[in-house]
């Protein structure tokens, strides 16, 4: 269990309060006989940019599923805002691995999705749309379906589609993993600027170390099954950071070593 | 008893050459330009990455080393000998790894060998070699669906030196792994390398992965591609991905690289 005095530490950034935004209690879950999560605690800050990392495997979606509550868990309490966790509730948004974009529909359209789910008017909806498809640079591409765009547009689709309900938190399952180096650095700092205008509270799962180094206010390591939390380490960093900075570097291997596997 | 390495080393003999290699593709409404005047030349047993943006052609143009595919104007040598075809002298290893999901590990391995109508016996000693230089002893008999991505890359690899080729070339072969595999596996490779000299051009989009394998990049433009500029790597093998003069030259790199949206 984690003490409340590290939480309070947080981060520096201005965004982030040490309000929890999200608290999470013993979650535990298996599948049949096999453990995969295993009495996990931890809270999060709002706007904090958290990152988890574990060895491949670990569990690191399950842990994301069983948080959102897309998968049945079999003990624990996940509360957002002092509630328990309601997708239909609470605006929170999820980016998938996979390129989520649903193929009939434009990207307007594909953006618009979660606010006519939601059921806000037609003015909402398009002032929202044009907000976020301008923050993601999309402007030319609004009449567009999925398979004209490249795969850094159709991530992008998605960040704004998840950006367009405003939500409260913000949940990323290695949404830059298929992305090749250049157009990940890109979309990394895109995020960042998006995430400093809107003060979202961010979970954010990543295979990558240095990806993790690069955006986080705090870094969870996870142990392999089953999954537990091995570290918390803040992230105290300044912004804007350089891989080659000594700093960096530090973290980066201490974390490395703390899941090397390889 | 298979010998382990029948080459010779000799570091400055020219083994690849293009020369003037132009790439158009041609279709009913438009024509795409996709390289443009490109020459290389790599001596035997250099580790050479070619290393670009997303989609700028780095696959087509190893597909014509391959001789996959052909050229619209220009030669490509190897030994001399002028490519037109497909050969037993380069081995490929691909990007979607590519495995013959029919044949066990032992039966994808051998394939090339058993093609050619090498001796039942030397072709499994041969294999046999190469599977265990990729770390896959006890894995002979099962089939592709029960490996996971990376042992299927190290089949994939295993594969194309157990035709014991001149060139050995790799498109992203790594592309799919995620972080920590693809760390380890270019390990492996580099381990494979030291112990097994080869001609290699090895086609990458990760900064990361040409710094730490490459005797030698070439940054290729974006569309039309053609070389931009050549870096030597000398840091002594193997590598420490954060140490400061691997970060120094990722930076200096990347900042070269043209960018696409």
């Amino acid at each position: 269990m984690m003490s409340v005095q590290t939480i309070m530490k947080g981060s520096k950034c201005s965004n982030v309060s040490s309000e929890a935004s999200v608290v999470v209690k013993n979650l535990t879950k298996s599948f049949g006989n096999l453990l995969v999560l295993d009495d996990v605690s931890f809270n999060v800050c709002r706007g904090e940019f958290l990152c988890i990392v574990g060895p491949t495997g670990c569990g690191k979606t399950t842990f994301l599923n069983s948080l959102t509550k897309l998968y049945n868990i079999d003990k624990g309490e996940i509360l957002v805002e002092d509630k328990p966790i309601d997708l239909k509730k609470h605006n929170i948004a999820y980016i998938f691995q996979e390129y989520s974009t649903m193929p009939w529909l434009k990207v307007e359209e594909n953006v618009s999705f979660g606010l006519r789910i939601k059921g806000y008017s037609e003015d909402v909806i398009k002032k929202r749309v044009d907000k976020v498809i301008g923050m993601v640079g999309l402007e030319k591409y609004r009449h567009y379906y999925p398979k004209q765009l490249s795969a850094s547009m159709l991530q992008r689709v998605v960040i704004a589609r998840a950006f367009a309900i405003e939500p409260e938190l913000l949940l990323m399952d290695e949404p830059y993993g298929q992305l090749d180096l250049q157009l990940r650095y890109k979309l990394e700092d895109e995020l960042l600027r998006l995430w400093e205008e809107t003060g979202v509270t961010v979970i954010f799962i990543t295979h990558n170390i240095e990806e993790a180094v690069y955006l986080s206010d705090r870094i969870l390591v996870l142990t392999n099954k089953p999954t537990k939390i091995k570290e918390d380490l803040v992230n105290e960093l300044p912004r804007p950071r350089d891989i080659a900075d000594s700093g960096f570097v530090e973290l980066r291997n201490k974390v490395t070593d703390l899941i090397k596997w390889w | 008893m298979f010998m382990e390495n029948t080459r010779t080393v000799t570091m400055d003999k020219l083994m690849i050459k293009c020369s003037n290699i132009c790439k158009t593709f041609e279709s009913k409404h438009d024509s795409n330009e996709v390289i443009r005047d490109f020459n290389l030349e790599i001596k035997e047993n250099e580790f050479v990455v070619l290393f670009g943006p997303g989609q700028c052609g780095k696959t087509t143009l190893l597909n014509i080393i391959a001789g996959l595919e052909q050229a619209t104007m220009g030669q490509v040598f190897i030994n001399g000998h002028e490519i037109k075809e497909p050969g037993p002298d380069r081995g490929m290893v691909y990007q979607t790894i590519a495995l013959f999901p029919w044949l066990t590990v032992m039966g994808n391995v051998e394939f090339g060998p058993k093609v050619l109508g090498v001796k039942k016996k030397e072709r499994k000693e041969r294999s046999q070699y190469y599977i265990d230089l990729v770390g896959l002893q006890g894995y002979e008999k099962h089939f592709p669906v029960k490996l996971s991505g990376g042992m299927s890359q190290r089949v994939g690899i295993a594969r194309a030196y157990c035709n014991n080729p001149a060139v050995i070339l790799l498109d992203e072969p790594f592309g799919h792994l995620d972080a920590q595999t693809r760390y380890l596996m270019e390990e492996e490779l580099e381990k494979i390398c030291s112990k097994e000299r080869r001609t290699i051009v090895f086609v990458t989009n990760n900064i990361e992965e040409a710094i730490y394998l490459a005797d030698r990049i070439v940054l290729l433009t974006n569309c039309p591609t053609t070389t931009k500029k050549e870096y030597i790597i000398d840091i002594q093998k193997p590598r420490d991905y954060t140490s400061s003069e691997f970060l120094k030259l990722r930076k200096e790199i990347t900042n070269e690289t043209d960018q696409t949206i």
